[in-house]
């Protein structure tokens, strides 16, 4: 067992804490998938709630903020008839003197049973379920350039519904790489699920180094990656970086990986586009494709809440067979 | 011990309690519910033996079991449908074993998630000793005590049947 | 403070690499001095005998790099308890760099930490003074006030100069006086927002990054700017092989160019942040097993004339964040002898090498006068055993910080007397 999965998975092998997919198995990603079905089933039904949560409290703390993110997983909370706490972070909560660890140490008290958290440094979720609370189910939101694993499990659900399954798939994730925390971890979830190829192309300023190691091909020719493609997924790209001298302008950057009609002709006619959102229309994919046949943006928007019930209950589900079992 | 009932012999019984149950207390046009799994194969003979007019509703209880804690959250759900509204009609809710009624206690509470129903009439193949809570069905084919260690499994879809089933759960 | 206690240590191992001695003989101590090798002076009557068998007597060792806490960081640790905790590692003369609060700019300052080392009386503090003033990378510091009071060496520590002109003038200037310029060898915006090395683990973890090349293109710099003004150039706490390389080539071509490098550069590597273990976070960062071995082999060529402790006491809060808001550093300068040692039992170094590289080595760099284990010289010598093990942990670390990933570990080498010009400052 790695140290990640002891993290993250208690003596029975359950989830615990849901901090990045490094550490679980095949298996155990497929039992998200499995028990995800299940939460899409109810969210086609009049009565959208179960009473898996009722009497737990999920506290989302979201210190970066996140509109869309935050209220995917205060619904599957809810929907799940768990008490949400939305805590108000400001930036300056830490610049007032008082640590992190202080600060969840308190809320902790107050009896929260899961924390959902979204932070700007790698390793965030980690250091909270590893020396602040390791009581208290940890879900991680994204944390840093690190791993943004709901996300990618969203992702492989629906390449899984759309697709069939997972193996002989040539996936490539297109932009930039170098800052994706989404990148990182759907790269984790479809080697652990066996895909045929996952390709990364990117400019070279816009992926990491040694990326290979991760498992991955690597392309800087959008042409290249995308030749036979079964899955295109592309990643937004942030303004920023126009300014940090990695990229001249967006102009270019849409000209050379951007994904519009023609440039998705490269894969395969029936392959599928993809984005984790928002997405920057005329700057990483063009609205024809965003809107178009081949797109999964919406689905993928729609299957979020479902995976994320799935996360949360199994989780729970996991911390208190810990307590239990310690009590 | 005495052998297993036939299903069919059972269900013969259980359609003509039921057909009286619901002439004596008036009931019109009722809905019925199987509780997944064997509940469910139970309600589809049923249905067809009453000619009931709505279509068969199904129901998982997995995410109202009051064991989560305890046990979590097991996989391999079948989503649960009711085809129909249950506001105000009289539900005809269908299993095939009771024993500690919790089961049927979830089904309740689910059932109540989507509306309120007029009544419940609560019908079992089998009952068994054993109750955690005061719950009774209506209508049952036979009551059943076992010995220690031993469980009743009840095979189908097709030729529905009884099955002694000794050992650990 | 001079003893006044006549002291005689009686049959250990001396490895004294001044003067190349490996031997098992009696040393003579009087007044703060060696009286006697071998045979004590006519009519000597020792006030106590130590009984050294089965351990080794050395020089005191000479720690290049190690932070005290104060001034200005109390919280981390104080003058007292770090050079207590030196004087229990066996460290009898350290330097401190100048980014304490305040920064060691003035004659001062200086005075202020010799002082306090002085009166707590465990270990002789040197400390570097600052290169420019207030360690800004602007102006010039005043090289010659601070070499007055005391300071063999200018540093500016981890923070950048601001151009090659001023770095340029800040080498002559330091040369006009024969002060050592000590080198943390980065390039500032390529290390700018870094944690950790460049390589597969800081991609995985999705760490802001530190190349290599940070490193490497500040040694070139230095070294061809060296070169052309003649400053005494020591490159301290490298991290990276290439590194090493480029001061080996500098060296056969004739530079009076040195070394050092951080023990725990020598044992870990970038695998060991892995898990986010903010116990691992330092300064260079910990970098591939490639790096460490090629920096094992520079050290055993002599490439890299020291090994030191880097030592950096935190207290518990500094490393208890997400890992890149920790404060880089390990608290070592008690594990420096049984880390040291471990080197040895690896083969990568022998015994005697290593006490060189403890000793004689960085006094070199210093260019401190010292005869080692010889009549007349000092009595700052280190008495320890090389077998017997302890287990790392809070309790046996009596510095104020316990930030090492090393706790939990149980070591082998262990100092069992340390002398200060003859006087006990430590005895296990």
């Amino acid at each position: 067992m790695t140290a990640d999965s002891q993290l993250q998975l208690n003596s029975k092998g359950q989830l615990r804490h849901f901090l990045s997919l490094n550490g679980l198995n095949r298996a155990l990603l497929t039992e998200i998938l499995d028990t995800t079905d299940s939460f899409v089933s109810v969210g086609e039904q009049a009565v959208k709630k179960v009473p898996l949560l009722r009497g737990k409290v999920v506290a989302n703390l979201f210190f970066e903020a996140s509109t869309r993110t935050r209220t995917t997983f205060e619904l599957a909370a809810k929907r799940l008839s768990a008490d949400v706490l939305n805590i108000n972070i400001s930036t300056s909560a830490t610049s007032k003197g008082e640590s992190l660890k202080d600060m969840l140490q308190n809320l902790e008290a107050m009896a929260c049973d899961m924390f959902v958290v979204r932070h700007a440094q790698s390793g965030a979720a980690h250091f909270i379920a590893q020396q602040v609370c390791p009581d208290v189910a940890i879900i991680n939101a994204g944390d840093g350039r690190h791993a943004h694993p709901t996300q990618a499990m969203l992702d492989m659900y629906t390449i899984r519904r759309h697709k069939g399954g997972f193996a002989g798939l040539v996936v490539a994730i297109v932009g930039d790489i170098l800052h994706s925390r989404v990148a990182r971890s759907e790269i984790q979830a479809l080697t652990t699920l066996g895909v045929a190829e996952v390709r990364v192309v990117a400019p070279k300023t816009l992926l990491p180094t040694d990326i290979e190691g991760l498992g991955v091909s690597v392309f800087h020719s959008l042409k290249e990656g995308l030749r036979d493609a079964d899955v295109v997924m592309t990643l937004r790209l942030q303004k920023e970086r126009m300014h940090s001298a990695l990229l001249p302008s967006e102009h270019e950057f849409y000209k050379r990986y951007g994904l519009s009609r023609d440039s998705l002709g490269f894969a395969k006619p029936d392959a599928v586009v993809m984005h984790p959102g928002p997405i920057n229309r005329g700057v990483e994919i063009e609205s024809e494709v965003a809107d178009g046949v081949q797109s999964l943006i919406l689905k993928q928007v729609n299957y979020g809440i479902a995976v994320r019930m799935a996360v949360l209950s199994m989780t729970m589900s996991g911390q208190m067979a810990t307590r239990i079992k310690s009590s | 011990m005495s052998p297993l009932p036939s299903v069919d012999t059972l269900l013969d019984k259980m359609t003509c309690d039921l057909q009286q149950l619901l002439s004596d207390r008036g009931l019109e046009n009722p809905v019925m519910v199987g509780i997944h799994t064997g509940g469910v194969w139970i309600a589809q003979a049923l249905h067809q033996r009453l000619h009931i007019q709505s279509p068969l509703g199904e129901l998982d209880i997995a995410f109202y079991r009051d064991d989560y804690d305890q046990r979590g959250l097991q996989p391999q759900v079948k989503p649960s449908s009711l085809p129909f509204s249950t506001e105000n009609r009289h539900v005809i809710l269908v299993d095939d074993v009771i024993m500690s009624g919790r089961t049927v206690r979830a089904a309740f509470n689910e059932l109540f998630d989507y509306g309120r129903p007029a009544s419940i009439i609560l019908v079992t193949l089998l009952s068994l000793p054993g109750r955690e809570l005061p719950i009774q069905p209506d209508i049952t084919g036979q009551q059943l005590t076992l010995e220690h260690g031993e469980r009743v499994k009840l095979l189908g879809p097709e030729k529905l049947a009884l099955k002694l089933v000794t050992g650990a759960a | 403070m001079t003893s006044q206690l006549k002291l005689s240590i009686t049959g250990g191992r001396v490895i004294d690499p001044f003067t190349s001695r490996d031997e098992i003989i009696d040393i003579h101590i009087a007044e703060g001095r060696i009286v006697g090798v071998h045979t004590p002076p006519p009519g000597f009557q020792p006030d106590r005998i130590i009984d050294a068998r089965n351990l080794i007597v050395s020089p005191g060792f000479i720690d290049l790099s190690a932070r005290l806490g104060e001034p200005g960081f109390a919280q981390k640790g104080t003058i007292h308890s770090e050079t207590a905790a030196a004087a229990k590692g066996g460290v009898t003369f350290l330097c401190c760099p100048p980014d304490s609060r305040p920064v060691v700019d003035s004659p001062a300052v200086v005075k202020l930490i010799c002082d306090r080392s002085q009166q707590t009386g465990f270990c002789q503090v040197n400390p570097i003074a600052a290169l420019t003033q207030g360690l800004e990378g602007e102006q010039l510091s005043a090289m010659a006030a601070l070499q007055e009071a005391g300071c063999v060496a200018v540093s500016n520590s981890w923070l950048p100069i601001k151009n090659n002109q001023i770095l340029r003038r800040c080498m002559e200037y330091a040369a006009t006086f024969g002060l050592r310029l000590f080198v943390n060898a980065q390039d500032a915006s390529l290390a700018a927002g870094g944690c950790a090395h460049e390589g597969l683990v800081a991609t995985r973890l999705g760490l802001p990054a530190i190349p290599e090349s940070a490193e490497t293109i500040a040694v070139i710099t230095h070294l061809l700017l060296a070169e052309q003004t003649g400053v005494r150039l020591h490159f301290s706490q490298i991290s990276a092989g290439k590194s090493a390389q480029l001061i080996a080539q500098a060296q056969r071509q004739g530079l009076a160019v040195s070394a050092d490098v951080a023990i725990h550069q020598l044992l870990l590597s970038e695998q060991n942040i892995d898990h986010y273990n903010a116990l691992s976070h330092c300064q260079p960062p910990l970098r591939s097993l490639r790096d460490q071995d090629e920096l094992r082999q520079a050290l055993a060529d002599g490439t890299v004339q020291a090994v030191c402790s880097d030592h950096r006491p935190h207290e518990h809060a500094a490393k208890s964040e997400p890992f890149a808001e920790t404060a880089p550093g390990i608290s070592s300068l008690e594990t420096l002898l049984p880390l040291t040692l471990k080197l040895v039992e690896c083969g990568v170094l022998s015994l005697n090498t290593a006490l060189q590289r403890l000793t004689q080595g960085p006094a070199q760099v210093l260019g401190l006068p010292c005869a080692g284990i010889s009549v007349g010289a000092t009595a700052d010598l280190t008495v320890f055993s090389p077998t017997e093990s302890w287990e790392i942990n809070a309790d046996t670390l009596i510095s104020a910080g316990k930030n090492t990933p090393f706790l939990g570990e149980t070591v082998a080498g262990k100092v069992k007397l340390t002398l200060l010009m003859g006087r006990v400052v430590y005895e296990d």
